[in-house]
């Protein structure tokens, strides 16, 4: 019943036909074809296999394959080189936006043919400018106070990494499944809500009430996440969209919450909840001088939890069976709906996680904006971190840094914060794309191959797509 | 909704007909029935056993109406009890249905069920009310110009996932729309221009989208998800550094004029809905029905439709599959960005950050309680205005409803319909699966 509703097993191409039918779409004109080959390459998962989610975000070892495979077959599609290059051109493209905004650039264009070197002069600083404030937020600030206070935006840096981890792990692992968690925030805000009215309402113990709160984010969370997985395994409903809708009902269900005795701060106007107490907040890690907490050490945790279940786990096993080809895991005995079921409930208690990052470490309260737009940022953490759960680690802290710079950025060069979501938003767009980059770098490796070795690409296409 | 069952590919609706096996043959299950006892039972306690015992006073005329009709005044204890009444009956006649002959309820028995369920539950609001009274023609025609964005996206919606190509996007089309029409219409000084200016921003957009997920075979939810970043980030960095810093000169849009069609916009009701709207307004009717005979009268919509459902079958026909999917979800973004115009050129007179606030997902719920049928978006995306305007009415006339309730109810109601309890909405075959010719 569940394959009616299901719009992607019905139509989608016979995988056994595809890399025969390439070959031979190839031969008549290879340069022409080389494109749409490299294309079909990198996402081979989305044309052919029900799942979702293409290969190329994907990343790892395919079910069975050897490490040592996984890498070379990394190193010669140029992954890492893409992203170095997707990184860098988003910065060029956001670095000639600042410029084109700027006052003195503005000025100097109106005499560019009389002189050019000022005009070229006022757009490096320009970009270049705000890119040095957005360092200096973020990782090292050269004019702080002593030695810690140089220190302080990377600490800054961390604590914003924090959510952003957690919920992008979430993303990355139902990613994994070939199901998109676009739920972070609903499943945030769930936690949050649950996680803040143990912390407020309930007076414990030091240890047992940080304890319990954690437990209570982690279960909202999971249980919001849980429920889409319910949905989509038992009545086919598609999660993209059960899970933004969730999004919403959750930020309702939040402000609504927000207006009741229950949660509502005593003698308040403002839709805010009491201060949670200090047995239910997260320590903080290098004492009162930075805002990072315990938090950050769990998210590390986190992210070895996902390593270990994706890698070494038989369940893991299962979630990446499911998300490489769902019909081939069901007739290997994989019960399908459980897994999926058990991965949206996983996913969610991850973002349920960055929640209670949220309201017990960095903001202490419960109001509207809990999950400021954590879960949003994690679906393009998750992109960028290929969904592998130290790729996810990794752009979680890239943006994390982008978020802390920002905001010195703005105070010092007056640039708006919404250039970060400029710049990260192309640099997912353009990894995900590595023709493209690849293209506009001039560098196509495969273009000389192509004339020469048609033989080797066929081998190409069947390890890509193995 | 006789036109669901018009167009070939709605099969779903009709009961066993023998056009689509795959369907017809699938075992008529109890979810609807089930859903709909609930639902009229919730009724039937709240609306009619613990109706409020007041009158509900419904203002039908409003001042301008060339013909004054007397105001509606209904009890709404004895209403509430009756309309219960009505759904617990067509309750028990779905689950009869299902019972003895096994069958599914007609398709128009959920749309009946529905207007009834409003119907009570508008009554109910308005009876339980401090002030007990509201003007309805106010009430639909505030519906209808909170739906005109709505319905535009999901219309886009509609013309890109019919071809077969998932729009998340629609939100980046909708605030994309928004700021070109205002930073246009303010340095031209001519709103039609700026109506123009966005058609062709959300278009440019649309084109990102069918670039990176056609040609770059990118995965189109990516696309989709990234896009509504970019564009928002892109719309707030220009609007902080180029309209903030001179807003008389960048952000004072010539607004669209309400065009009045006399003697016609003075029909009570109707009127002001049909006959006194912007040019957006009226664009948004005839691009409704414009796209429904497109879609599914013409030869154009059936070869557009063929792509969705079937590649490879169109493919064979000598149809080009992925130039009908590039053209189609740019003419989306085109539409997609007219409705983004009505925020800043008829609804209020600046861009601010984020002015789409989220229309483009409910355009996307629309699009699928519409079951991707322009008319059917549209009349889901009526019924998403009404609960947007119901909710700020029932916060100035004091229900005991909590607004936030209200607000939530249009996203529920989604849920439901993708998890099959409300009907069964299902998208085109191919939607989402990028094609590569073979």
């Amino acid at each position: 019943m569940s394959e009616n509703t299901e719009p992607r097993p019905a139509a989608a191409p016979d995988p056994d036909r595809l890399p025969a039918a390439q070959a031979t779409a190839v031969e008549p004109e290879p340069l022409e074809d080389d494109e749409a080959f490299v294309t079909s390459l990198d996402t081979a998962g989305g044309a052919h296999q029900p799942s979702a989610v293409p290969v190329s975000t994907q990343s790892g070892s395919l079910p069975g394959a050897p490490e040592e495979e996984s890498l070379l077959r990394k190193i010669f599609t140029g992954n890492g080189i893409v992203t170095i290059l997707a990184v860098l051109l988003a910065l060029i493209l956001g670095g000639l936006l600042i410029a084109m905004t700027d006052k003195v650039v503005g000025t100097t264009a109106g005499y560019l043919f009389a002189r050019p070197t000022d005009f070229l002069t006022a757009v490096w600083s320009a970009a270049t400018g705000s890119y040095v404030a957005l360092f200096q937020g973020a990782v090292f600030n050269p004019r702080g106070a002593g030695v810690a206070g140089q220190f302080a935006p990377l600490m800054e840096t961390l604590t914003i990494a924090t959510p952003l981890i957690t919920a992008g792990l979430g993303v990355a692992l139902a990613f994994r499944a070939g199901l998109f968690n676009i739920g972070a925030q609903g499943q945030i805000i769930m936690a949050g809500i649950l996680a803040s009215w143990v912390g407020f309402a309930l007076h414990l113990p030091v240890g047992l009430h940080l304890l319990l709160v954690l437990v209570a984010g982690v279960i909202g969370g999971a249980v919001w996440g849980g429920i889409v997985g319910v949905l989509k395994a038992r009545t086919g409903a598609h999660e993209v969209i059960v899970t933004i809708m969730f999004n919403y009902i959750a930020l309702y269900f939040l402000r609504d919450l927000l207006d009741t005795d229950l949660f509502q701060r005593p003698g308040a106007d403002t839709p805010i909840s009491p201060i949670v107490d200090p047995s239910a907040a997260y320590p903080l890690i290098f004492g009162s001088q930075y805002r990072l907490h315990l938090g950050f050490l769990l998210a590390i945790a986190a992210t070895v939890f996902v390593w270990w279940l994706l890698n070494r786990s038989t369940l893991g096993f299962e979630f990446r069976a499911i998300g490489a080809n769902p019909k081939a895991a069901l007739t290997a005995g994989i019960n399908v709906s459980r897994a999926t079921i058990l991965v949206m409930t996983i996913a969610g208690g991850l973002a349920g996680l960055a929640g209670v990052a949220q309201v017990a470490g960095t903001e202490k309260v419960l109001t509207d904006g809990v999950a400021a737009t954590y879960g949003f940022d994690a679906i393009t953490v998750a992109l960028l971190g290929r969904s592998s759960p130290w790729g996810t680690f990794a752009a979680g802290v890239l943006f994390g840094a982008f978020r802390a710079g920002a905001v010195q950025m703005q105070i010092q060069t007056g640039t708006p914060i919404d250039i970060v979501l400029v710049v990260q938003s192309l640099i997912v767009l353009f990894i995900a794309a590595p023709p493209l980059v690849r293209a506009i770098f001039g560098l196509n490796p495969r273009k000389k191959k192509a004339a020469t070795a048609g033989k080797t690409k066929q081998a190409a296409t069947t390890g890509g797509a193995a | 909704m006789s036109t669901t069952a018009t167009s070939p590919v709605q099969g779903e609706s009709q009961p066993d007909k023998g056009r689509r096996p795959a369907v017809s043959t699938k075992p008529v299950t109890w979810k609807l029935p089930v859903t709909l006892s609930v639902l009229a039972t919730i009724a039937f306690i709240f609306f009619g056993l613990l109706g409020p015992q007041a009158n509900a006073k419904f203002g039908v005329s409003s001042g301008g109406d060339f013909f004054q009709l007397p105001a509606i005044d209904v009890p709404a204890f004895l209403s509430g009890m009756v309309l219960s009444l009505i759904l617990l009956g067509l309750a028990g006649y779905a689950l009869v249905l299902k019972a003895k002959k096994n069958v599914r309820p007609p398709s128009w028995l959920p749309a009946v069920f529905t207007v009834v369920f409003v119907v009570a539950f508008l009554i109910w609001v308005v009876g339980g009310a401090r002030t007990p009274s509201i003007s309805l023609a106010g009430l639909i025609a505030g519906s209808v110009t909170l739906a005109v964005p709505i319905v535009f996206g999901s219309l886009s919606g509609v013309l890109c996932e019919r071809a077969g190509v998932v729009n998340i996007a629609i939100e980046s089309q909708l605030l994309g729309g928004a700021f070109t029409a205002a930073l246009v219409a303010s340095l031209t000084h001519n709103p039609y221009l700026g109506l123009l200016a966005a058609a062709v921003a959300g278009a440019l957009v649309s084109m990102v989208l069918a670039l990176f997920s056609i040609k770059y075979v990118v995965n189109q939810i990516i696309v989709g998800v990234v896009l509504n970043v970019l564009v928002s980030g892109l719309t707030g960095f220009l609007f902080t550094t180029v309209m903030q810093s001179d807003p008389e000169k960048y952000n004072s849009p010539a607004e669209l004029p309400i065009i009045d069609i006399p003697v016609l916009s003075g029909i009570p009701v109707i009127g002001p809905i049909l006959f006194k709207q912007s040019v957006v307004g009226y664009l948004m009717y005839v691009a409704v029905i414009v796209i429904w005979v497109a879609l599914f009268k013409t030869k154009w919509g059936l070869r557009v439709r063929a792509v969705g459902e079937h590649p490879q079958a169109a493919d064979t026909l000598g149809i080009n599959v992925n130039a009908t999917r590039f053209w189609n979800v740019t003419l989306g973004g085109a539409v997609a960005g007219i409705g983004g115009s009505f925020f800043t050129l008829v609804a209020i007179d600046s861009f601010t950050k984020e002015i789409s606030g989220g229309r483009g997902f409910i355009a996307l719920a629309a699009m699928i309680l519409g079951r991707w049928n322009p008319i059917g978006a549209f009349f889901a995306a009526l019924l998403f205005g009404f609960a947007d305007n119901l909710q700020s009415i029932v916060t100035i006339i004091g229900t005991p409803v909590p607004s936030q309730f209200m607000a939530m109810l249009p996203y529920v109601v989604t849920v439901f319909a993708v998890a099959g309890l409300v009907g069964r909405s299902r998208p085109p075959a191919a939607d989402g699966i990028p094609y590569i010719k073979g």
